[in-house]
Parts: C-alpha cells; structure tokens; sequence
C-alpha cells in the first residue's frame, strides 16, 4: 500500500487531526459527565453557577421594575420574610426605593461579565506569550519574564487600584486593571509547560517531518496544555469576581446607577441599622455565585489534572 | 557565608523597586489632567506668574526624562514628593499612618496562623473526621468569600447587635495614650497604660479577624495537604517504627516539612494582606496607609498615590525575602 507523505497533502492530514480530535473529545465527554456524577459537590457547583448565568441573561423576563430608578416613597422597605415587608418586593428595596431583587439580578450580569472577560482574555495574552516566551526563548524570553517579574511585585489589589487611580473608573477600564495583572500567572504556567513540552519525543518528530514552528506550538504542544489552562482559569474567575467587587465597594468600579454587587454592598452601609438587607444580601448573592464556581472548578481540577493541587 | 548570600538577595530587589519606581511614575505622568490646575484647585483666578513658578518648583516644564531622573534621585533619598492636596511632603504623611497598618497586618497575620496552624494539623491527624470535613468546608467558605462583605457582617453581629466589641477606629474616644511611637500597643504597654492596651486589643479584633480569615483558609488547606503527604513518606514511616511517640511523629517530623510549602503560601499571602489593607481599613474607618490611599485616589493626588504603592511594593519585596530566607532555615537542603 502506498503511503502519501504527509507534507505533501496538508490539508488531508489536517482533517484527519480533526476527526481523531473530535472523537476523543466525545468520548473524554462522556467520560467527564461520568466523573461528574460521583462528585455531587462540583455538579451542585455548576448547576448553580448555570442558574446565576441563565438569571443574569433573562434578567428583563424575570423582573419587570427597572433597576436603575426608584420609587422614593418605597425606600428602605423589608423583605417579604420580615414584618413590614410585602410581596411585590420579595427582597426589599434600597435607599432609592429600587426593588433589591432586580438590582441582585442584574448585578449578576456585571460580574459574571467582568470576570469571564477579564480571566478571558488573561488567558490570551498570558498563552500567546508564554508560548511563544517558552519556545523561542531568548531575548524575547528574558524581556517579557523580567517585565512579568516586576508586574508580580505588586500585589494585585493595589496594582488594579493604582491603575484604576490613573486611567479612571468605569467598567472598561476596571477590566483592563484586572487584566493587566492577571496575564501574568498564566503567562507563567504556559511558558514552564511549553519549555518542559519541548522536549518531548513528538515535537522532535513533528520537525523532522518539516512543520514550521508556529504550526508545532499551535496545533502539537498547545492542545497538551488547553486542560491545565482551563482548569487554572476557573479557578481564577471567583477570585477576579471578588475583585470586582471590592473594586466596586470602594467607588472605582462601576457608575452607582448601574447595579453592582460591591457598590450595592458599599451605599448600603449607611443603613445597616434600619435597613441591614441592602448590603447583606448582595452579598450573600455574591458569596454564593463564588463559592459554586469554586467547588466547580475545585471538582474540575481534582478530575482533569491533580497535579494543578499545588499551584492552586 | 549565609550572610553573603541573604545580602546578595536583597541587592537583586533593588533592580525590581527602580522598576516599580519607573513603572508608577510613567503611570503618573501618562495621566489626562495638568497636575498644576490640580493643585490650585478649583476657585479663584491665578495669575499666569504663580503657575509659572509652580511649575518650575515642581520641575514640570523639564523634559520627562529629567523628571524621571530628579524623582529617582528623589525616592533614594527618602523623599517621596509633595502631596498637592494635603499641602504635606509625602513621606510625612506615609510615616504617621504606617503603624496603625502595620499593627492591622501583625494582628491580621498573629490571628490567621493561631487558627489556621492547630486546624491544618489537626484536621491532617485526624483525616475525614466530623472536624476535618467541617473545618476544611470552613475553610473553602473563608476563600469564597468577600473580604468587605466579611467585615460588614461581623460589625453587625458583634457590634451592632450585641455591643461585644466596637464598631470602628483604633481606639476609644476617652482613653488617653501618649504619642509615641505610633504603636499603640507598644505605647500603651511602655506607659503603662491599661485601659488603653485594652482598648486598643478590642478594637484591633474584628478588622484582624476579617483581614486574616482569608489567609487562615488558604494556609489551613494547604497545610492540611501537605502534612497528608509527608505522613505517606519514608521517614514518617521509620519514625514511627522507630517507637516514637505519635505527637514527635507528627510535630517534629511531618510538621516540620510540611512547613515547607506552607511557608510559602504565608509569602504569597502577604501579598493579599496588603491588598487586603484598604478593603478592610474602609470597612472599620482603620487610619492607615489603605485607606489614605483610597482617599488620595479620590482627590485625584497623585504623588500620595504614588509614594504610596511604592512603599507596599517595596514591603511586598522586602516580606518576600524574608520568606526566601525562612525557607532555607526550613529546608537546609535549599539554598539561596
């Protein structure tokens, strides 16, 4: 039988990946949904974590006040579980007599936003770089470890605020604060994978067989790393999440019309005597959207890759 | 010949503080905004002689480099700059609120490892147990949550509603302590001053829990883990053949390395508890650096905000350091 050398037909060679690829994904599936199943704890985690995300996405459906404006003649009114409270604000109002339930819903949209963009992109920039930084190596290597290494003297909360401080508030700008931190542990973690990969037998072979190097880190090596990235990823989105809501606390996030957990949690302090659920709330809200993504991505982890235990 | 190497250390952080002096002050002057309308604020008319001589004062008609070079100059000397809003050089202002964060930090770090050590051993001793499961659930709930939101809901437990302990601030109104170092509890303690000492005690509880729970959970877990581990090691096993008493085996045996990744946890971390300062220091009105940063970012003054993250970054080194060099008091094996 005759054997076509594969440099001479790229494209059939790259289907052919393809499907093998498509079929271990299908099957890794079903093994993953298997593993799931005997760790109720990391489902729980996910439904949760899909609940949150469908509310935050249907968000006009569920609720029909307005989150921005309020009823001043409403404010302060309690729950529907306490004395004084009523059924048409299941969760009270806050100082603007907005309704406290609509404002916790579509806070979720703000964060849920904030941290998958901020973790999304994070993990972009940190990949592309630290693929790059670990294969190549060199002078490119050394800049951008070096200019990392000083980025990780900060620690993140004063970096994200002393950004924020000069380039202003609002939502852009705090995911860029964030970003421009959180690239740096994924930068790293790529690049030692991609030195230690390097090594490896099927690298040697794919160059004897003449792949360029772009070809080898994208299509070889990366696909060897996208689980460890993506377990190492949700892992960080709680912990962006709470970030944002600290930044917003303190006034440097978001426009205090528009509802964000933290600021919610902030205007509310000067109420905690007569109206404590206006900062008690979204932050129970806010602690149970992160914990659920932590025990997903704890239980994620412990089924993908153990060996992440010590780095998390 | 350790002494050479730890000074060795801290010469290498020297290259990295220029570098964050570099990267704040490039932020600073890549900001929108003439620093000189900043400083004269926003009412009256000026002459254009006053700005003028302003702004050769503050060296901001000089080529960015120069600048650059005179705020180095500057910065090794001690002298952080001038805060436009609060008319006070920086380092002053720096100096009189650093205690009151240090004092949260020890007492935030003092309450972490008092929980978290005996939970961590314990719970590795006693694997799966009712006491390892809830401490460890205790445990993932601390990193879940909020920091602000922590703090919040403490002062209303404990001191809204049941009145144990006080709401804010670092001290009562009416007790009298003199100025001294800016330590309260090293003041109180030199002069003898009882109510003050507790006083100060009270009040440093709430903020040092909340700033240290996160901390707690985080070297708690770790700390359990790492101990399950060296129990399944070789040594471990010998000691135990050996005859040894259980508490030896697990306290100067397993404990001692299972320090080791700990150890380095506890370095990272300081990193949140500086971070941490700020969220935590707004929600107890805490006087410290934290929050005067906060409050300076605000007022849009920059050269606070400046100097300010300079001296946590340079802290942020220096308590990484001394971690390097605990490490190898831990592990002989690793060197510097």
């Amino acid at each position: 039988m005759e054997m076509t050398p594969p440099v001479s037909q790229p494209t059939n060679r790259l289907m052919h990946v393809w499907r093998i690829q498509i079929k271990l994904w299908r099957r890794s599936t079903r093994e993953f949904l298997q593993e799931l199943y005997q760790h109720p704890t990391t489902l729980v985690g996910g439904i949760v974590v899909i609940i949150y995300i469908l509310a935050a996405i249907f968000a006009p459906q569920i609720t029909s006040y307005d989150p921005a404006k309020g009823n001043l003649r409403e404010r302060l009114k309690p729950p529907a579980f306490l004395e004084g409270g009523m059924a048409k604000y299941p969760l009270g109002t806050d100082d603007q007599g907005r309704d406290l339930l609509t404002r916790i819903i579509y806070g979720a949209r703000i964060s849920l936003l904030v941290g998958s963009i901020s973790v999304g992109i994070s993990v972009l920039i940190g990949t592309a770089l630290g693929a790059l930084a670990g294969f190549y190596r060199g002078k490119l290597d050394a800049l951008i470890s070096r200019f990392a290494d000083l980025l990780m003297a900060f620690p993140f909360l004063i970096f994200a605020i002393g950004v924020m401080a000069f380039i202003g508030s609002g939502i852009n700008n705090l995911i860029m604060a964030l970003i421009f931190k959180g690239w740096v542990e994924f930068f790293r973690v790529v690049r030692g994978e991609m030195m230690s990969e390097k090594t490896q037998e099927y690298v040697e072979a794919a160059k004897v067989t003449g792949r360029g190097n772009l070809a080898i880190i994208v299509w070889e090596i990366l696909p060897n790393i996208v689980q460890s990235i993506f377990v190492l990823a949700t892992l960080r989105i709680g912990e962006m999440i709470i970030m944002e809501a600290s930044l917003s606390f303190l006034g440097l996030g978001i426009p205090p019309h528009i509802p964000a957990w933290g600021s919610m949690v902030a205007s509310g302090r000067n109420f905690m005597l007569a109206a404590w659920w206006v900062s008690t709330l979204p932050g129970i809200t806010l602690m149970i959207l992160v914990l659920s993504i932590n025990l997903f991505a704890e239980g994620l982890r412990d089924i993908l890759d153990p060996r992440l235990k010590t780095i998390a | 010949m350790k002494a050479i190497k730890i000074l060795e250390r801290a010469l290498v952080s020297i290259p990295i503080m220029f570098g964050v002096a570099i990267i704040v002050f490039l932020f600073m002057r890549l900001t929108p905004g003439d620093p000189v309308d900043i400083m004269m604020g926003r009412g009256g008319v000026v002459s254009a002689g006053e700005i003028e001589k302003l702004r050769s004062e503050f060296h901001l008609d000089q080529p960015l480099y120069v600048q650059l070079w005179i705020f180095l100059k500057d910065a090794v000397r001690g002298n952080l700059g001038f805060s436009y809003v609060q008319k006070t050089p920086v380092t002053t202002l720096i100096k009189d609120r650093l205690p009151a964060t240090i004092e949260l930090a020890v007492a935030a770090l003092i309450f972490s490892l008092i929980i978290a050590i005996p939970i961590g051993i314990l719970s590795a001793v006693r694997q799966n147990s009712l006491f390892d499961r809830l401490s460890m659930a205790g445990a993932f709930l601390g990193i879940s949550m909020p920091g602000f939101w922590m703090g919040i809901i403490l002062i209303l437990i404990f001191a809204v509603k049941l009145h144990w302990l006080p709401v804010q601030g670092r001290i009562d109104f009416d007790a009298r302590l003199a100025q001294g170092s800016g330590f309260f509890i090293l003041d109180s303690l030199l002069t003898g001053n009882r109510a003050a000492l507790v006083s100060t005690l009270r009040h440093l509880i709430l903020p040092g829990i909340t700033l240290g729970a996160m901390e707690a959970a985080v070297v708690a877990r770790v700390l359990r883990s790492s101990m399950l581990e060296t129990f399944r090691s070789d040594y471990v096993v010998l000691a135990r053949a050996k005859g040894a008493p259980e508490w030896s085996v697990v306290i100067k045996h397993a404990l001692r390395n299972a320090l080791i990744p700990t150890v380095t946890v506890i370095g990272l971390q300081v990193g949140v508890l500086l971070g941490g300062n700020m969220i935590v220091e707004t929600v107890f009105s805490w006087p410290g650096l934290g929050r005067m940063v906060v409050s300076a970012i605000f007022a849009r003054d920059f050269p606070l905000v400046q100097g300010s993250v300079m001296v946590y970054a340079l802290t942020f080194v220096l308590a990484n350091l001394v971690v390097d060099v605990l490490y190898t008091y831990l592990n002989p094996k690793i060197t510097l």
